[in-house]
């Protein structure tokens, strides 16, 4: 097997892995929106790194964290809804970002590489950032696990329980936005949301606990980044959409499996209650 | 109504104290929420072992109060007093679960702790649902999920319980039922009750001290020195009805049946409403 697409392989399966946990609880929390204008901002980040010469992965990680914090003090004053501010954001930071390219006049970027993602690209320290990252988000999310599930379920009840559900939330918009930041090399700004998202939605109906359905995201998003390489490798098709198709694929899959499968143990009268 | 009662700074608006005699006291507490005022200067004591019971007609700021009170909401004027120490047990109203998040009522009632199985199945046989330890929260039906909710609370060994509604969600006939369990539990646990209610002729039978509530507090007291006192009966009339829950309050503005308010023209002697469960 060729060296790249050993590094394209391992860098997928890392993201994926730490996708599936972090995105249920983005699906839970009702974030997917929240996910797609944090990763918009990436592009921002990009800019900025060349700009500045740092590195561009660290650029990125601090636009996302500052656009999410953004977020939070903006969503607190309520002024706007919650959707409008995450369009209004989503596509201003998009945007930015582009003209912000445009003005790099010695680098030359590969646009599509940065919206799409370009795994086989994927060069070894490409590959530390993600799997380095990714440990460290996925230690992180395990160690804020139960009171962020706390407070997920119902943010009063957990307050009045001494959750700290603030600083757990703002943790968790961190992770996501680090998460990102290291993933944008996968499948991309505009595809990455969806490897979150995607492997969650599918993994519902199969899960009876939060643990389950975590970890089973992970295993179907691992699933969809080995067939979106195989079939991208065979078809010579871009790399990034094949995972995401792949995904797709999987959640049509499992809409097939039968309701009753998943409350086998439910009381029939009562399940649609 | 201006306050002749020293307005605390709201930098203090809630304090630990060692030296309470009562579980709670709020102290002219007010309360403003963009821009429209919601409490004013609301005095109250919650006792130990005691049932105190909020009522009042929609818009009141019964649950409004109650957030205040469990420290969700700062006030915006006046001081709130816990006991050091206080550990509250909440039951809120109607809690709805969305269906994408898979868990059972047992993972449900460990969220706060992790506890041993057979401590969950007890309370859970205790508040009358035991056989639901291992069903998807989402599976129950709504008077099942208060009974889930009020085991949550016990868990916690509450010196203070603080129920929203309880009996909302369940049929006229099991109301009286979950005031009763209410009233055992106090017994058994020696807790605080604080609670808001609807259902008037059930509540004025379960509790010791009842606080009639329309932005201020218009009256308090025992339920029978409350019943008679003209305040009471300009909210809430001056009948009764054993059995039904029916409350025609008379007031400066009226309700339809979905508890929108109606325009000052609505025809003399309309607003007779059944029970209306929005606040």
């Amino acid at each position: 097997m060729d060296a790249f697409i050993l590094r394209a392989l391992l860098g997928g399966l890392a993201v994926a892995l730490v996708a599936g946990p972090l995105g249920s609880f983005m699906v839970w929390r009702r974030m997917a929106y929240f996910g797609d204008t944090l990763a918009h901002s990436a592009l921002l980040g990009v800019a900025l790194g060349f700009l500045m010469g740092i590195s561009v992965n660290l650029s990125v990680i601090l636009v996302c964290m500052a656009l999410a914090a953004a977020l939070v003090v903006l969503q607190r004053q309520r002024r706007l809804a919650s959707d409008t501010l995450l369009g209004i954001l989503a596509h201003s930071a998009l945007s930015l970002g582009l003209v912000a390219i445009a003005f790099l006049e010695t680098v030359r970027i590969d646009l599509m590489a940065y919206l799409f993602g370009d795994i086989l690209a994927v060069s070894w320290v490409d590959l530390g950032w993600i799997l380095g990252g990714g440990a460290v988000a996925l230690l992180a999310l395990v160690g804020i696990w139960r009171p962020l599930l706390a407070a997920t379920v119902h943010e009063d009840l957990a307050r009045v329980e001494g959750v700290p559900v603030t600083a757990v939330g703002i943790a968790f918009m961190m992770l996501i936005a680090l998460v990102i930041a290291v993933a944008m090399k996968v499948v991309g700004v505009l595809l990455i949301t969806s490897l979150m998202i995607i492997p969650a939605a599918a993994a519902r109906r199969l899960s009876r606990t939060p643990e389950q359905m975590a970890a089973l995201a992970s295993l179907l998003g691992c699933l969809a980044v080995t067939a979106g390489l195989w079939g991208s490798w065979n078809w010579d098709t871009p790399a990034g959409p094949s995972i995401v198709v792949a995904a797709a694929g999987i959640f049509l899959l499992m809409l097939a499996v039968p309701v009753d499968w998943m409350r086998r143990r439910g009381d029939p009268e009562r399940s649609e209650a | 109504m201006g306050s002749p009662a020293v307005l605390f700074a709201t930098n203090q608006k809630s304090q630990s104290s060692d030296h309470l005699s009562c579980l709670m006291e709020a102290r002219g507490v007010g309360l403003v929420l963009g821009g429209r005022r919601i409490l004013r200067d609301v005095d109250l004591r919650i006792e130990p072992g005691q049932i105190t019971t909020i009522i009042g007609p929609n818009g009141a700021g019964k649950t409004s109060l109650l957030r205040v009170l469990l420290g969700l909401v700062p006030p915006t004027e006046g001081v709130l007093h816990r006991r050091r120490g206080l550990r509250i047990g909440y039951m809120p109203q109607r809690i709805v679960v969305d269906e994408i998040l898979p868990i059972t009522v047992r993972r449900f009632l460990s969220l706060g702790r992790r506890l041993p199985r057979q401590r969950l199945q007890d309370v859970l046989r205790e508040v009358g649902v035991g056989r639901l330890l291992d069903q998807p929260v989402q599976s129950v039906s709504g008077g099942e999920m208060q009974r889930i909710l009020l085991a949550r609370a016990l868990l916690r060994e509450p010196h203070l319980l603080v129920l929203d509604e309880p009996a909302q969600g369940v049929d006229v006939s099991g109301q009286g039922e979950v005031f009763q369990l209410i009233a055992a539990l106090r017994d058994r646990y020696g807790c605080g009750v604080l609670m808001v209610s609807h259902e008037l002729h059930l509540v004025m039978a379960a509790a010791d001290s009842v606080v009639c509530l329309n932005r201020h507090v218009c009256c308090t007291g025992h339920p029978e020195v409350v019943s008679r006192d003209p305040a009471y009966r300009r909210l809430f009339g001056d009948s009764m009805p054993p059995g039904v829950a029916f409350y025609p309050h008379h007031h400066d503005h009226h309700h339809d049946l979905r508890g929108n308010i109606l325009p000052e023209s609505a025809p003399e002697g309309a607003p007779v409403h059944g029970e209306d469960n929005d606040d």
